[in-house]
């Protein structure tokens, strides 16, 4: 593929046809923050966090998923740009509880935001949604960032279980009609779990310690193993607390999972763990 | 001063939607002649014309055809944009009442020349009688094999949302899906309706379409200023003594339109002017010093940050407090957000939050800062005009917190 050169911060950076603009900034320097992008599900465009000015166009560009072109005269830092990645942090904070959301969180320190200034009025603070076995829903920490709906449907899982209802301030993710998970199209495979940035939607066991003060971040260990369930071996993380497993992923660049699970390796792996509880041989 | 060429003369008394309206109009006349013309031709007189789009944008219709010709793709759409929602705009309503026959005849031939042979016309879900009007048009132009080539035309009906008036939401809605808008580029022309070519145009700039093919390039021009040819619709609103949509040329003088004994009338309650919101609700507070020095022209209203918009200007005098205006409009651009993009969905609410606090006016850092942020950082048309109002009042002290007298 040909290349592209174009011009980011006053540098000449050169890149592959098809980069984005936000992997040529990467290249040239530091890529713009992110808080809805993710790079094994189609863009959604919504966080706006990664705006970069370009110039010849109206309005700031997304440039997770605008693409670079040649002569392209990009800015990172100018004072627009700044001012909307700050006000878009500001606006999150003031809306969502976001202890459990390290990007916003950045987002706000490195730009001297202030999570207090838009704090108006309305918040999305509300009831946990806990209905299911595996896992919990709490959307007072909602950013409402597209990832689950993306992998539950085209991106991973191909369920199309959730998706956004409501609109303006109101919109939110639902499972049709406000419906309960189990009553929903959902198969359960945690995907959605593991795309989530801000503790949203959050895998029960990890839930269940820390509303009782026992997760401990850095005690957690992480063994690599493969999937025992079926053939196509997919790579698993089984993250390790206290000699129990607390949750299992799959790494996000492995090639055979890309991250996603089904709802047997996610979730059912407490056999691994019942111990001397083989029944006596006749 | 008050033209009539998209909406027809009092002399005209045909059925809005018959034959004799048809061909008392010319457009039956503008169909025929474009069945002899090569597509080129038909793009080649459009661009000559400079028709420039009419739903808000200005974007040149010409280059829009010729973009959607050059598209490699197939099938191709054309698509009616008749979601009209923006308060203080109601042209298209009264174009497609009055004379429906334009705005289809412009769309029969934009689908000739851009190799189109399915059309949709969208069509805001509360205008009943426009769609019934509409849909009765379009049968008889069926009916009298007018649809040539294979072409058919199918009516959809919004449901309420203000955004799926914005191009890429109104493809969404027609595929069945939420109206969000997408991220632009790629374009309509190479990639919108079910990801294919398509041509979407307002009413208002199909009926320019029918009129210049019924006539020539050169009457077309003789109206307008010659970067800006043709007429304009105009919706007059408020305190105004003849509030309605008003056929001008562009660069009349915007006093004229307000004042002119056929077109405003002055004000109606014969007190001062305090302001006029041109563009609609995402529109531009003008003041009465800047309405004496302006032409209803692109350029001349670019120069004092203004724009045409959708044609609408909304005039109040000096009973109305700006600030209260101000909170309405933030009601409605919160209503209306689809809620996809942060600074959109969060921002039209603070936004109407802050204003309707007793000192929200008082930090005007922050509400500059969130203004520029959903002007700067918001996906579509919506959340970047949302604040453009309070950012005009902002700019001109003279409006300010001069409550209602």
């Amino acid at each position: 593929m040909a290349d592209i050169t174009l011009t980011i911060d006053g540098v000449r950076v050169t890149v592959p046809e098809g980069s984005t603009v936000r992997e040529a900034c990467g290249q040239s320097g530091e890529a713009p923050p992110v808080l809805c992008f993710h790079d094994n599900l189609t863009p959604a465009n919504a966080c706006r966090a990664c705006v970069v000015e370009v110039e010849g166009s109206r309005a700031l560009v997304a440039s997770c998923s605008r693409k670079a072109e040649q002569d392209m005269v990009v800015h990172t830092q100018s004072e627009r740009v700044l001012n909307a990645r700050r006000v878009v942090g500001e606006l999150l904070a003031s809306t969502s509880d976001v202890s459990l959301a390290p990007g916003v969180q950045d987002l706000l320190s490195q730009n001297a935001g202030d999570p207090a200034r838009y704090r108006t009025g309305a918040t999305w603070e509300q009831q946990v949604l806990d209905d299911n076995g595996l896992y919990v829903r709490d959307y007072a920490k909602c950013i409402l960032c597209y990832r689950c709906v993306e992998a539950c449907g085209e991106d991973a899982q191909n369920t199309f279980a959730i998706t956004v209802a409501g609109r303006g301030f109101e919109a939110h993710i639902d499972a049709g009609f406000g419906r309960s998970m189990p009553d929903s199209d959902c198969v359960f495979c945690g995907n959605c779990v593991a795309v989530c940035p801000t503790g949203a939607l959050i895998d029960r066991s990890e839930y269940t310690l820390r509303q009782t003060g026992a997760w401990q971040e850095e005690a957690v260990s992480t063994t690599e193993t493969v999937c025992s369930y079926c053939g196509v071996g997919c790579d698993l993380e089984l993250h390790v607390l206290d000699n129990r497993i607390v949750k299992v992923t799959s790494p996000m660049d492995h090639p055979v999972t890309h991250g996603m699970l089904c709802v047997k390796g996610r979730y059912a792996y407490q056999y691994v763990q019942i111990e001397d509880e083989m029944p006596e041989r006749a | 001063m008050r033209e009539y060429r998209l909406l027809p003369p009092e002399s005209v008394r045909s059925h809005p939607a018959s034959y004799e309206r048809l061909v008392e109009r010319g457009f039956e006349r503008a169909l025929n002649r474009t069945q002899s013309l090569s597509p080129k031709t038909i793009i080649q007189e459009v661009s000559d014309a400079g028709i420039l789009g009419r739903g808000g944008a200005a974007f040149p219709t010409g280059r829009k055809w010729a973009s959607v010709a050059e598209a490699p793709f197939r099938p191709k759409y054309v698509v009616m944009n008749a979601d009209e929602s923006e308060p203080g705009t109601f042209k298209d309503r009264v174009l497609l009442m009055d004379d429906p026959l334009g705005a289809l005849t412009g769309m029969i031939i934009a689908a000739r020349a851009v190799g189109a042979h399915k059309g949709y016309v969208y069509i805001r879900g509360e205008y009943q009688d426009v769609e019934a009007r509409v849909a009765e048009a379009l049968r008889m132009l069926e009916t009298r094999g007018f649809l040539a080539d294979g072409l058919t035309i199918e009516i959809r009906r919004g449901a309420g949302a203000y955004i799926a008036g914005e191009e890429t939401a109104l493809f969404n809605s027609i595929e069945g899906r939420r109206p969000e808008p997408r991220v632009k580029p790629p374009f309509p022309t190479v990639h919108g309706l079910f990801g294919k070519p398509t041509l979407i145009q307002n009413v208002e700039t199909l009926a320019n379409v029918a009129v210049l093919l019924s006539e020539s390039v050169q009457w077309f021009r003789e109206k307008g200023t010659d970067r800006t040819p043709g007429t304009k619709l105009v919706c007059l609103s408020g305190a105004v003594q003849n509030p309605g949509v008003y056929e001008v040329a562009f660069g009349v003088p915007l006093k004229e339109i307000l004042f002119s004994e056929e077109l405003g009338g002055g004000l109606a309650s014969g007190r001062a002017l305090r302001a006029v919101l041109l563009g609609g609700a995402a529109g531009t507070f003008l003041t009465p010093q800047e309405l004496d020095e302006v032409q209803y022209d692109y350029p001349s209203l670019r120069s004092i940050g203004a724009s045409i918009g959708s044609g609408a200007a909304m005039v109040f005098d000096d009973t109305v407090a700006l600030e209260d205006v101000l909170k309405l409009l933030a009601h409605f651009f919160a209503d209306e957000s689809c809620g996809q993009c942060v600074p959109c969905r969060v921002g039209t609410r603070r936004m109407m939050e802050i204003l309707e606090s007793p000192d929200g006016f008082d930090d005007a850092e922050r509400l500059r800062d969130l203004g520029r942020a959903m002007q700067d950082a918001s996906i579509c048309g919506l959340g970047q005009t949302a604040p453009l109002a309070l950012l005009s009042y902002m700019d001109r002290p003279t409006l300010w917190k001069r409550s209602a007298v």
